[in-house]
């Protein structure tokens, strides 16, 4: 550990129940995997908000570019065809 | 009151409640003690992400505190509440071990990590024998307790391998941290405080019977860690007897003065 600014940031999603998948949660720093874990576990469920939690360098994500914003988003606006509203949901069907 | 606390009879009642009560109240100081120095942590630790920790762990230990003060004052005669017992006792009247109570140096995250180290090791013995004592509330407590104290014990223990074998400078500063500590460790396992009727019974633990169990644990961090055993003298300690260092009256002087200044003050 040199200068703690040097500390990589990691990125945190949290598991809120079985069933659930990871959300995102927020960032933090830590000078490795493990210590990451733990800093998560300390800032993000200390009131009970996970069962699972999941630490990645937010070096390793490879994220969309507002630039982009258009041309990978937009022309999904009007193709309603794609989304399942044509069918009815069985009752008691909580996470579709 | 706690919900450990509304239950269970003491398994002592009738014979020795003031006996409980004392070893009660060792166990509760401990807590509380090392709690209030934790505190000083926050705001000032290595990183925002370790302000959060420690002061988390220093909750958890003021929660055990709670607990045991709680009961052990409820079982005095006349009853006193854990506020009374935290706040309008003197120094001589606290039995916390020394270990807990010294300042961490010159802010020193070394001694900090150190001591957490040995102590919740230490803690996490005697709580995880003491969730099967012949007084339920004292078991329940410890049952509460004992997967809190196992974290604490892996966050002292994540830090030590890395400031043990780190950089030049962080091993020597962990080393110098554990010496620091190292001999207010003895005074853990003096088991003269406690009474022999407790023990026989049941409802006590014998720390001097957690010291294996201790070393097992400890030794193989300190080797993978790269650190040496200190081989230091025990300090005099006295502190189950009352006797304190000379920083535990400025601990106090700061834990206590707002409850002191404006007695029976509510938020």
């Amino acid at each position: 550990m040199t200068n703690r600014r040097d500390w990589p940031l990691w990125e945190v999603f949290v598991r809120a129940r079985r069933g659930l998948s990871h959300v995102h949660a927020g960032s933090l720093h830590a000078p490795d995997a493990e210590m990451a874990l733990r800093n998560a576990r300390d800032l993000y469920t200390r009131r009970q908000e996970g069962v699972s939690l999941w630490v990645v360098p937010a070096a390793a994500i490879t994220a969309s570019s507002p630039d982009e914003k258009d041309s990978f988003f937009d022309p999904a606006a009007d193709k309603i065809y794609r989304h399942p509203t044509f069918y009815d949901i069985p009752e008691g069907v909580e996470h579709l | 009151m706690s919900p450990e606390l509304s239950g269970g009879q003491p398994a002592t009642a009738g014979h020795a409640p003031d006996k409980l009560a004392g070893y009660a109240l060792c166990l509760g100081d401990d807590a509380l003690v090392m709690a209030q120095r934790l505190g000083e942590w926050i705001a000032a630790s290595p990183q925002l992400e370790e302000d959060v920790a420690l002061a988390n762990i220093a909750l958890d230990q003021l929660g055990q505190a709670r607990s045991l003060l709680g009961y052990a004052g409820s079982l005095m005669q006349p009853v006193r509440t854990e506020d009374d017992l935290a706040y309008f006792r003197d120094e001589r009247d606290f039995r916390n071990v020394q270990l807990v109570e010294r300042s961490w140096g010159d802010r020193d995250f070394g001694i900090a990590m150190a001591r957490m180290l040995v102590w919740s090791t230490y803690q996490l013995e005697l709580y995880s024998r003491l969730t099967s004592s012949a007084d339920e509330t004292l078991a329940a407590v410890a049952a509460k307790a004992v997967k809190e104290v196992d974290y604490h014990r892996d966050h002292a223990t994540m830090w030590v391998l890395r400031l043990g074998d780190g950089t030049e400078e962080s091993h020597v500063r962990m080393q110098a941290g554990l010496d620091a500590e190292w001999p207010y460790v003895e005074e853990l396992f003096d088991a003269s405080y406690v009474d022999q009727q407790l023990l026989a019974s049941g409802v006590a633990v014998d720390p001097s019977a957690l010291r294996d169990a201790w070393n097992g644990r400890i030794e193989p961090v300190l080797a993978e860690a790269t650190l040496t055993r200190p081989d230091l003298p025990p300090a005099r300690t006295g502190g189950r007897r009352g006797i304190h260092t000379e920083q535990m009256g400025y601990l106090l002087a700061e834990m206590q003065h707002l409850a002191r200044s404006h007695p029976g003050a509510r938020w």
